[in-house]
């Protein structure tokens, strides 16, 4: 067990556990911050997507320890700072992206990585960002829509 | 017992502080036998759907099903709510426990409306078409493509409408005008005559007072003024910002964590379990040898995951040990030949052996489909609590009502004392209508006094799952002159539901279709579109095949056996139109169509392939569905796409095998799913031909496999007769 500080959303945090537990894990179970899905645990499915100091990782692969002092970002905190929908999610209802939803944290996470590097990507660079993403509702062309629309937001 | 002979009734009432409430239930008596099993007890009646009028005017519809994806809590509202004349800004729903309470009807009285007295209470029949509504709507089963063309065409609309009329019939007598001036909008009721208005709730109580209409009055197509319109999903906004509870997402204090080790022969038992090492690890609460499967409770679920991974289990030997796929794959063609051409009949019409020893030339086919898992992108899971004999469980549930009766048979616990809380869904697709993971986790949990949630691993979610069957069809056609058959002879092997799924839309007029058995211990699950996944590739691959020995095109030959039905050909045209048929195809590009009849709703699509490459990449597939009319065509389309989304994958991918009797794959490294870069551009055409209602979540699956064969074959003169296709260029796989 080691103390691990995390900066998860803006806020500060402290645990105590292991330093390989996942950072899913900790999220989930120790900052019940449960948006953040777990799908696969070997980094195959992207529903456990966060961002570490703004870089979309998979925290289900990504031991707590290798974040330690970082800034997360969660679906939880990934609004705009005055509360409303981050333009990403607006699109995600605009276009009715979601079917059962349990990916889609992980999709908007990506999403929002991809915007924030490439403002205005075209098809392949949508390919290239969210083929780490699996959607088994097949949601697929209105992610690629609604990314289109945020874009533009 | 008494002897019911009336079935169905509506019930109403009002709640104390002055709400409506208005029911539609069955009551035993009927004919559907799973349904029967439910009601054991004297006077117990299945109350289905509810409309509450609460005293605010707003409406709260209450769904007997489970929101998975589908869109089904704002489609069925929706439905109640047109016929209900509602305004829909101040309409909401609630999902219908799994309780006892709801179940038995002077529960269920209690349970909804407390201790109030229900004046109005009547029981009287309702229409026959009632019993089949019973069967999907009764047991709460969200599957089959049931919700909206069986519980909300003949449950939630029939609550609105006869709500409607009471309310209609109060405000009549309050202000003492004739109904007939009076009508109905945003939940107002208004007499132009006076100018009087008045929110619906200013009625409620009067109207409880009234025996329901026993036969109340439907809106036609050209009164809708919700349904046939793309409202949005309730339940989207809360999938955006990670707010939507599903099952994994429980939290309740004091709760430890489950991981699971099941059998990797499915069957076998856990002699013994070694547990030196795991249960000295961090958080391991204890080790749990159940015989068929083991678990590990720990602290949090990694702990669990890490430890019961450690868990030195020594399995019971079954027999199938030895078994491979392609043993399996032999049983299976063995089975056939054993039938000797003399197996269960589905269809026989005419003489098919005679007309093909008559006919100018036969023509016969062998296609074979591997076992497929669900992979639901949220890993099995559920969590108990068990508590002075009380079971309270929650997990994302397609048969929730089923489960709490399971739970209690297994653990001898009376009915009323399980609890079934039912959250969303993170994928169903057949997966989550099983009981294995519910009572594996109230198993565990009635060990310990505090809650367990227990959360398989994906690799348990992929080898402990109950499998859409391998089967084998074999087909042999009498063909005239022409080319165009005269008989249509098929054998398979495996059949299940629904037993339509081998039967063809085309008119010829010798047909023995037939099916026989093989077992083998890899167990059946329902998987979206159950048989017609199967039978839809055989049936249209072979329908494909003999287009070609008459030198015709899939589109044009499936026209010529298909003049015989509108509906079809319809649906054919507006597939093959939107695909530009007929148009000249690139090098190494291919169309391909299809068409599949399921659920009461049909659906022809035509793939584009670009066979270039090292796999075929679908490139784009138009798609035409007629389900008779469509409820909410933006939500109905995204179930379309959902479905070749998912077909695709199968079809392109999917490929569990069996090696020395354990399932091979484990994850999605080695049971690979569609992702973005392979996502084909998808075009849904929808037709309201005013045919009965079909379903929606299903019968967008079964026409992509075979559309994307004939694709193939189109672009490269390979017939593919077995999947998964990308692996075509090896052969057999």
């Amino acid at each position: 067990m080691a103390e691990t500080k995390l900066i998860v959303n803006g806020n500060e945090r402290s645990v105590d556990v292991d330093p390989s537990m996942p950072l899913l894990w900790v999220l989930r179970e120790q900052l019940k911050l449960n948006g953040t899905k777990f799908g696969c645990g070997i980094a195959q499915c992207g529903a456990c997507t966060v961002h570490l100091d703004g870089m979309p990782v998979r925290s289900c692969s990504t031991p707590v320890a290798a974040a330690d002092g970082a800034e997360i970002t969660t679906i939880e905190g990934v609004g705009n700072d005055d509360g409303t929908r981050h333009a990403v999610q607006a699109a995600w209802i605009e276009h009715q992206v979601p079917q059962c939803g349990y990916c889609q944290s992980g999709q908007i996470m990506s999403a929002v990585a991809l915007l924030r590097d490439n403002p205005d990507p075209t098809d392949e660079d949508i390919d290239a960002a969210m083929s780490g993403n699996i959607c088994r509702c097949g949601a697929y062309g209105r992610i690629r829509a609604a990314i289109k629309t945020a874009a533009r937001a | 017992m008494g002897k019911w002979t009336r079935r169905g009734f509506i019930a109403a009432g009002v709640v104390s502080g002055g709400a409506l409430m208005v029911g539609v239930g069955i009551r035993e008596g009927h004919r559907a036998p799973k349904l029967a099993k439910m009601m054991t007890e004297d006077g117990e009646t299945l109350v289905n759907v509810w409309v509450k009028l609460n005293t605010d005017n707003t409406i709260t519809a209450i769904v007997p099903h489970s929101e998975m994806g589908q869109g089904v809590f704002t489609s069925m509202t929706q439905m109640l709510a047109d016929e209900m004349d509602a305004d829909w800004n101040k309409v909401t729903y609630e999902q219908a426990p799994a309780h006892e309470a709801y179940a038995n009807y002077p529960l269920g009285r209690e349970f909804l409306m407390g201790d109030t007295k229900v004046p109005g209470m009547v029981q009287d029949s309702l229409n026959g078409g009632f019993l089949r509504i019973a069967q999907s709507m009764g047991l709460q089963i969200t599957g089959g493509s049931t919700a909206v063309r069986f519980t909300g065409m003949g449950g939630m609309r029939i609550a609105g409408a006869a709500a409607r009329e009471m309310i209609v019939k109060a405000a009549a007598k309050t202000w003492d005008v004739p109904a007939k001036e009076l009508h109905t909008e945003n939940s107002h009721v208004y007499h132009d005559a006076s100018g009087r208005s008045e929110p619906y709730a200013a009625f409620a109580e009067q109207a409880g007072e009234y025996a329901p209409p026993t036969q109340p009055k439907l809106k036609t197509p050209d009164e809708f003024k919700l349904m046939g319109k793309s409202l949005a999903r309730f339940d989207i906004p809360a999938k955006t910002d990670g707010t939507a509870e599903f099952g994994i997402d429980v939290d309740l204090p004091g709760m430890k964590y489950a991981a699971v080790m099941g059998p990797p022969v499915l069957g076998a038992e856990a002699e013994q379990v070694d547990e030196t090492y795991a249960a000295e690890m961090p958080g391991v609460i204890k080790v749990l040898n159940k015989g068929w499967f083991v678990a590990v409770v720990a602290d949090s679920y990694w702990q669990a995951e890490n430890a019961v991974r450690q868990l030195d289990v020594t399995w019971s030997k079954t027999g199938a040990e030895s078994l491979g796929q392609s043993d399996i794959y032999a049983m299976l063609g063995k089975a056939i030949d054993d039938a000797g051409g003399k197996g269960k009949k589905d269809i026989s019409v005419g003489n098919a052996r005679r007309a093909a020893d008559g006919a100018a030339r036969v023509y016969e086919a062998e296609y074979r489909v591997p076992f497929l898992a669900h992979a639901a992108m949220e890993p099995i899971n559920a969590t108990a609590w068990v508590r002075e004999g009380k079971v309270d469980f929650w997990s994302g549930l397609q048969n929730p009502l089923a489960v709490r009766d399971e739970i209690a048979g297994a653990f001898s616990i009376k009915k009323h004392d399980v609890t079934v809380h039912n959250v969303m869904l993170g994928g169903g697709f057949g997966r989550r209508s099983e009981a294995d993971y519910p009572l594996m986790s109230v198993e565990i949990a009635r060990e310990f006094d505090h809650p367990v949630k227990m959360i398989w691993s994906r690799e348990q979610d992929t080898q402990q799952d109950f499998y859409r069957p391998a089967s084998i069809s074999r087909f042999k056609a009498g063909l005239d002159d022409d080319g165009m058959p005269v008989s249509w002879e098929n054998t398979f092997v495996q059949k299940h539901d629904p037993p339509e799924a081998s039967h063809i839309p085309y008119k010829i007029d010798h047909q023995l279709i037939q099916h026989t058995e093989a077992e083998h211990h890899v167990r059946f699950g329902p998987w979206r579109a159950v048989d017609h996944t199967q039978h839809g590739f055989f049936i249209e691959s072979f329908i494909d095949e003999l287009a070609d020995q008459a030198g015709l095109d899939g589109y044009a030959y499936r026209r010529k056996l298909l003049e015989h039905s509108p509906r079809y050909l319809a649906v054919l045209d507006a597939a093959a139109e939107a695909a530009g048929w007929g148009r000249d195809m690139p090098e190494g590009r291919g169309l391909g169509i299809a068409l599949v009849d399921s659920f009461g709703t049909v659906v022809a699509q035509v793939v584009e392939v670009d066979v270039t490459g090292p796999e075929p990449k679908v490139v784009h597939v138009w798609c035409a569905a007629d389900p008779g009319y469509v409820m909410n065509p933006d939500g109905f389309t995204a179930q379309i796409e959902s479905g070749i989304i998912y077909g695709l994958t199968a079809a392109l991918y999917g490929n569990i095998t069996i090696e020395a009797g354990a399932v091979v794959q484990s994850n999605f490294h080695d049971y690979p799913m569609l992702r973005m870069r392979d996502a084909p551009g998808i075009t849904v055409k929808l037709i309201n031909s005013g045919a009965k209602v079909g379903g929606g979540g299903e019968p967008g699956t079964p026409p992509i496999a075979p559309a994307l064969a004939n694709a193939v074959f189109a672009a490269t003169g390979v017939r593919v007769r077995s999947q998964p296709i990308a692996n075509y260029k090896q052969g057999l796989t």
